[in-house]
C-alpha cells in the first residue's frame, strides 16, 4: 500500500517513475521470501510429495516402487475407510452444525451492553483454547469414566445409571464431539464476538424507533450483518473438525470396542502410516481427506453467495 | 534494477550462510571426542537415571565416549525409530524388542555383533534366539520379563480362598475366580485383559496350542488347543468373573488390581516397583502361572541393545553395547530394580530388593518359558489380535469364531513376507 501511494505521488511529481515503482514491488516480494520458502518447504513440497507417494508402496524404512492407482482402488473396497469417512462426516456435522449457533448465542450474550465480569466469562471460554489437547483429552477420559467418572457420579446423584460414555458404540462418537465442540468454542467466539462490535449501533437504534422486537433485531439485523464472520467461522470449523486425531487418540484405548464406530480419516491414516507401515496406502487416505475438503469448501464459497452479506 | 538484483543476491547469500552454520552444529567430533546416542522408552525416573549413570561408567572406562540418553515414550518411540533409522539419524544404540526385530535385522539397519561383543552363554538362550537372524547376533540381551499370577492377599482372606501355589492349574483359578467375585461390593475374582503377553499368549501354550509356527510361517490359531486358550478368558468375562472388555478399556486393569477391585492378575515381572511404590507391598504377592491342561508354560520376552549400523560411530556403540551385556552394568540394572537383567545370576539382588514378595517365581519360571511369537512383520498380524479377538473379549462372536478368522488373516499377512 505504502509503496502504491509512494509511486503514484512520484508519478504524479513527474519523476520517472515506473523503475522504482517495480523496484519496491521487488523489495516486497524479497521479505515476502522467506515466509515463501517456509510455505514451499512445509507445505507445498509435503502435499506434492505425497501425492506422489500416494500412487507408490513406500518400504518400512523408506524406498518406494510405482504401483499406480492400487493404493486408490483398494480403499473403495475398504470397509474400515469407508466406516472412518462416514464417521468424519457426522463428527465434523456435528460439531459444525451444534458449535456454531452456540458460539454465536454466547457471543451475543457477552455483547450485552452492561454485561457485568466481560473479561472473566471471556477468559472462561477461551480458556479451553489455550489449553494442550493432550491435557483436554486426558481430563475428559476421566470424566466420562464409566465408573469413577464425575459425569455418572452426577448422574448418580440424581438417581440416573449414567452409560460408558467412551466405549458405547454411536455413543463414543458424540462424547468426543462435545469435547470438541467445547474447545472450539472459545476461538469462534472471538471471532464473532469481533463481527458483533463492528456492527453500527444506529440500526439498533433505528429498529427501536420502528418498534421491532429484539428477537426480530437478531434475526435482521445482528445475523446479517454478522453472516461475513459466521460464514468464515464455519469454514474454518470444517476444515479443522474433518481433521480431527488427537481427541480420539487420547481418548480412545487401542481395546476400546467403540473403536470401529468412532475412528475417523486423520485416525485411519495414522493407522496405516505408523501402526502398519503402509505408508504410500496412508498417503493416499490422506489425499483423499485433501480432495474432500477442498470440495466441501468450494461448495461453501458457492453457496455463501445466497446468504453471506457484505455490508 | 541493477542494485536490487545485487542486494537481492545478497541477502540470498546470507541466508545460504545462515543454513549451512545451522548445518554446521549437526557434526562436530573433532579431536577424538564421541557423544554416542542411547535411544530407550522409559516410564519412569528410575530406568532414565538408570541409564544415565551406565553410560557415566562407561565413560570412566573410555574417557572420549560420552553417552547422551534419548527418551521417547513407548508408544511413540517405534514410530521415531523407524523413520530416523530410513533417514539416517537413528541413535547410535537403541533397545530393541521382540516384535520389531526381524523387521530392522532384515532391513539392514542392525549392525551384526562380533562374538568379542557377545557371548552368548551368558545370557538365558532362548532370548538369544530372539535376537539372532540368519545365524547372526544382532542384540546383547538387556533384561527379561515372565509373568506371574499377582494375587490380593487381604481379597483371598476375606473370601476364605487358599492363597495360589505352583500346584494350581485353571480350574483352581477359575474356581478362585468364582468365590471372588462380589458383584454387590463390584469385585471381580480376576482380570481377564486382552493382552497378549500378559495372558493370552501363555494360556495358549499352557493349552498346549501356539501362536506361530516353529518356522515363523504359519498362524497356530487355528489349532482347537489355542482356541481354549483363548476361551479361558472371554468364559471368565462371560460367567462374570472379570470385568467386561468395555468396563476395562474405560480403567485400566492393572489400576483395578491396585486399587482392590480385582483379586488375580497376570502381570510381568515389570509391574514389581510400580505395586512397591503404590503402597501394596503387605497386601499383594505373586505365585506362579496355573499349569493348563498340556502342563506349565510362561512366554518369555526381554529386551536388547543394538546398534544402529548405518551410526558414524559403530566401533565405540559396539564397544558401548558390550558394557551394556557385562555383569556389572546387570548388577546396576539388578540393584535399580525396575527389570530382571538378562545377564546369568545376576537376577538374585533383584529378588532380595523386595523381600516381602515371591519374586523367585519369576526366576524359577525360566525353566518353562518359550519364545515370544514373533515374524519379520510381526505388527501386520498382531493388529488383526487386536482388532478380532477384541471383539470375542466383548462377547460379540465366539472364541472359535474370532480364532478361525484371526487364522485367516494372520495367514495372509505371513505370506506376504518375503
Amino acid at each position: 500500500m505504502v509503496s502504491q501511494v509512494r509511486g503514484m505521488r512520484k508519478r504524479r511529481a513527474g519523476v520517472r517513475s515506473a523503475p522504482a515503482y517495480r523496484g519496491d514491488k521487488r523489495w516486497a516480494y524479497l521479505l515476502l521470501l522467506p515466509s515463501f520458502a517456509g510455505l514451499v518447504l512445509f507445505y507445498l513440497w509435503p502435499a506434492v510429495k505425497t501425492l506422489y507417494l500416494s500412487f507408490t508402496n513406500v518400504g518400512p524404512f523408506g524406498g518406494s516402487t510405482w504401483t499406480g492407482l492400487s493404493n486408490y482402488t483398494a480403499l473403495v473396497h475398504d470397509d474400515k475407510f469407508v466406516r472412518s469417512m462416514v464417521n468424519t462426516v457426522l463428527y465434523a456435522g456435528v460439531v459444525v452444525v451444534v458449535g456454531i449457533p452456540l458460539a454465536i448465542a454466547i457471543a451475543a450474550l457477552l455483547n450485552t451492553s452492561g454485561l457485568r465480569g466481560k473479561t472473566f466469562y471471556r477468559t472462561l471460554y477461551f480458556l479451553p483454547v489455550v489449553t494442550m489437547p493432550a491435557a483436554v483429552g486426558m481430563v475428559w477420559q476421566w470424566l466420562y469414566n464409566g465408573d469413577y467418572g464425575l459425569i455418572n457420579y452426577l448422574l448418580s446423584v440424581v438417581g440416573i445409571g449414567g452409560p460408558r460414555w467412551l466405549t458405547t458404540a454411536p455413543l463414543a462418537l458424540f462424547a468426543i464431539a462435545v469435547v470438541g465442540i467445547w474447545m472450539g468454542l472459545g476461538n469462534n467466539i472471538i471471532i464473532l464476538l469481533a463481527g458483533l462490535q463492528g456492527i453500527p449501533k444506529e440500526l439498533y437504534e433505528a429498529a427501536d424507533v420502528d418498534g421491532a422486537s429484539r428477537f426480530t433485531q437478531f434475526r435482521k439485523i445482528t445475523v446479517p450483518m454478522l453472516s461475513p464472520s459466521i460464514f468464515f467461522v464455519t469454514v474454518l470449523s470444517v476444515i479443522n473438525t474433518l481433521q480431527v486425531f488427537d481427541l480420539l487418540f487420547l481418548m480412545m484405548s487401542k481395546t476400546n470396542p467403540a473403536l470401529p464406530e468412532t475412528e475417523t480419516i486423520v485416525y485411519l491414516f495414522y493407522e496405516r502410516a505408523f501402526v502398519d507401515n503402509q505408508r504410500g496406502a496412508a498417503a493416499a487416505v490422506s489425499f483423499v481427506l485433501f480432495v474432500l475438503m477442498l470440495i466441501i469448501t468450494a461448495v461453501q464459497f458457492r453457496l455463501q453467495r445466497k446468504w453471506v452479506h457484505y455490508a | 534494477m541493477r542494485r536490487v538484483r545485487v542486494r537481492a543476491l545478497g541477502a540470498l547469500a546470507l541466508a545460504g550462510a545462515l543454513v549451512a552454520g545451522l548445518a554446521g552444529c549437526g557434526g562436530g567430533s573433532d579431536n577424538g571426542e564421541v557423544t554416542l546416542t542411547y535411544g530407550i522408552w522409559a516410564k519412569d525416573a528410575g530406568t532414565q537415571n538408570l541409564m544415565k549413570s551406565l553410560g557415566a561408567e562407561f565413560t570412566k572406562t573410555h574417557p572420549n565416549v560420552h553417552v547422551k540418553v534419548q527418551s521417547t515414550p513407548f508408544a511413540q518411540y517405534f514410530t521415531k525409530l523407524q523413520t530416523a533409522a530410513g533417514g539416517g539419524s537413528a541413535p547410535d544404540v537403541f533397545w530393541m524388542n521382540g516384535p520389531n526385530f526381524k523387521l530392522y535385522a532384515s532391513n539392514g539397519m542392525l549392525q551384526p555383533l562380533s562374538s568379542d561383543t557377545m557371548n552368548p552363554g551368558n545370557y538365558p538362550s532362548t532370548l538369544v534366539k530372539l535376537y539372532t537372524y540368519n545365524g547372526k547376533r544382532y542384540g546383547v540381551p538387556k533384561d527379561f520379563d515372565t509373568i506371574g499370577l499377582w494375587y490380593n492377599k487381604k481379597m483371598f482372606d476375606a473370601a476364605g480362598v487358599k492363597y495360589p501355589d505352583a500346584k494350581w492349574t485353571w480350574s483352581d483359578m477359575q474356581a478362585a475366580a468364582k468365590k471372588l467375585t462380589n458383584k454387590a461390593k463390584g469385585q471381580y475374582g480376576i482380570a481377564a485383559a486382552e493382552n497378549d503377553q500378559q495372558n493370552f499368549y501363555n494360556t495358549i501354550l499352557q493349552a498346549g496350542g501356539n501362536v506361530i509356527s516353529a518356522d515363523g510361517k504359519k498362524s497356530g490359531y487355528d489349532d482347537p488347543k489355542s482356541v481354549q486358550g483363548i476361551k479361558l478368558w472371554t468364559d471368565l468375562i462371560k460367567n462374570g468373573y472379570s470385568p467386561t472388555y468395555s468396563e476395562m478399556s474405560d480403567t485400566q486393569p492393572v489400576q483395578m488390581f491396585q486399587s482392590g477391585k480385582v483379586a488375580m492378575f497376570y502381570d510381568g515381572s515389570w509391574d514389581a516397583t510400580t505395586f512397591n511404590q503404590a503402597g501394596l507391598k503387605d497386601t499383594i504377592d505373586v505365585a506362579p502361572l496355573p499349569a493348563g491342561p498340556a502342563g506349565k508354560a510362561v512366554v518369555l520376552h526381554g529386551l536388547s541393545n543394538a546398534v544402529y549400523a548405518k551410526g558414524q560411530h559403530t566401533k565405540q556403540a559396539e564397544e558401548f553395547v558390550k558394557f551394556l551385556g557385562s555383569k556389572k552394568a546387570a548388577d546396576m540394572t539388578a540393584k535399580e530394580g525396575s527389570v530382571l537383567p538378562a545377564y546369568n545370576g545376576t537376577q538374585q539382588q533383584w529378588v532380595k530388593s523386595m523381600p516381602q514378595w515371591n519374586l523367585q517365581v519369576f526366576i524359577d519360571q525360566l525353566a518353562v518359558t518359550r519364545p515370544y511369537p514373533v515374524s519379520k512383520n510381526t505388527a501386520a498380524w498382531t493388529k488383526y489380535q487386536d482388532e478380532i479377538l477384541g471383539q470375542a473379549w466383548d462377547q460379540k462372536i465366539s472364541a472359535q469364531q474370532a480364532c478361525t478368522q484371526l487364522a485367516q488373516k494372520m495367514n495372509e499377512a505371513l505370506a506376504k513376507e518375503k
